[in-house]
């Protein structure tokens, strides 16, 4: 879309404040946003050390033996440290804004966001509970 | 409460001066009295220099936008009282070019405001004769917080898209589109789609969400924004599944 006007001409002085490069220091507000963008990197993170120690225990007990004492090594251990709570402040965070994008009607009134972000809290809890059942029971 | 208020005005002279100043003024400080009046009051009473905006001073004209205290804020509905005891720091919204004082340019704001197609398109219009669209309650319901809005532009002066890409078509064009969208009587929603399913469209909104929270009328730019990203996702993938359906 063109910002220029058949009066832009007649107006050379107007006055353009050029944005900050660190302009997300400004507000409290735009910092959360930031660290919330920010936290899609360690799910990445997180995604990959998965899969990273999938691939190494199908390389044979040694190897799956040598990733599993790197993810005992202090640097592993801050490391999954800080992203476990990014991944928890992307998590938190979708859900909290997932009612802006979904709009549920019951009988022709709209289903208040609470509910619907509580509803997606209460899922990712109940399936959090079940894969922890598993995996102590199999323990 | 003490008697005055020391108001910290952003004054940009074109003829005068490249950049931006800072003049301090004094003001009464009353309890009924709002930031728009303290500068009405300088320029009746200290400064008749000083150039702003204004017209209904009661929330619905919108012409009053300014940055209090770094927040957009309507002057009108801003208490002085709130801000004391001060100083107050007045600046023109962020994200606009100033013209002069506080006084912005928001000429491509109107133009992308139109660019939405903001009314109510049919495939056919239906002869007067027949009578009018009719609606029910519900339908209106469904789009009525989105007809709030009073174009005041405090969303974008909130909104970093915005500020960092000025082609951005922004909060309030988007959430007018899905007042027109979302209307039982419209059937302009394919026409919008195709102009704000790019990349200064509902794309390149990241989601910040300050546009809802300085939103004087609670319109909820964003809100509208994901929604319309939800249907916009939902339409690309039925054209994908079935290509030959028409939306």
């Amino acid at each position: 879309m063109s910002e220029s006007f058949a009066h832009s001409q007649f107006h050379p002085k107007w006055y353009r404040q050029r944005m900050s490069t660190y302009w997300w220091l400004w507000r409290w507000a735009y910092l959360k946003f930031i660290l919330r963008e920010i936290s899609s990197a360690f799910v990445a993170y997180s995604v990959a050390v998965i899969l990273a120690q999938i691939w190494s225990l199908g390389q044979g007990a040694e190897t799956y033996a040598r990733f599993n004492q790197w993810l005992e090594s202090p640097v592993a251990l801050i490391l999954n440290g800080i992203a476990l709570v990014f991944v928890l402040i992307h998590a938190v965070t979708w859900f909290n804004l997932a009612p802006k994008a979904v709009v549920v009607k019951v009988g022709g009134r709209r289903v208040p966001g609470i509910l619907i972000a509580g509803a997606n809290h209460a899922l990712w809890l109940v399936i959090s509970l079940v894969v922890l059942w598993v995996l102590i029971r199999k323990g | 409460m003490a008697d005055t208020i020391l108001l910290q005005v952003t004054r940009y002279r074109p003829e005068q001066e490249s950049e931006p100043t800072v003049q301090t003024y004094e003001t009464p400080l009353r309890k009924d009295w709002v930031v728009l009046d303290a500068l009405n009051y300088i320029k009746d009473k200290i400064d008749g220099t000083l150039s702003f905006r204004w017209s209904c001073r009661m929330g619905v004209c919108g012409s009053c936008g300014m940055n209090v205290n770094g927040q957009p804020k309507l002057t009108c509905a801003a208490f002085l009282s709130d801000y004391a005891p001060g100083p107050i720091r007045i600046e023109p919204m962020r994200n606009f070019p100033v013209v002069r004082d506080l006084v912005v340019e928001i000429g491509a704001f109107l133009e992308k405001i139109r660019s939405v197609k903001p009314w109510i398109i049919r495939r056919e219009d239906k002869p007067i004769t027949e009578g009018e669209y009719l609606q029910t309650p519900e339908q209106m319901e469904d789009y009525h917080q989105y007809s709030l809005c009073i174009n005041c532009s405090l969303c974008y002066a909130a909104c970093p898209v915005f500020g960092l890409d000025p082609q951005f078509v922004g909060p309030a064009a988007i959430a007018l589109a899905q007042r027109y969208n979302l209307d039982s009587r419209d059937e302009g929603a394919a026409q919008r789609l195709s102009i704000l399913s790019d990349h200064e469209g509902i794309w390149g909104c990241t989601f910040v969400g300050e546009c809802t929270k300085v939103c004087p009328k609670h319109v909820d730019p964003a809100g509208a924004i994901q929604r319309y990203k939800l249907t916009a996702a939902q339409d690309w993938w039925l054209s994908w599944l079935m290509p030959r359906a028409k939306s």
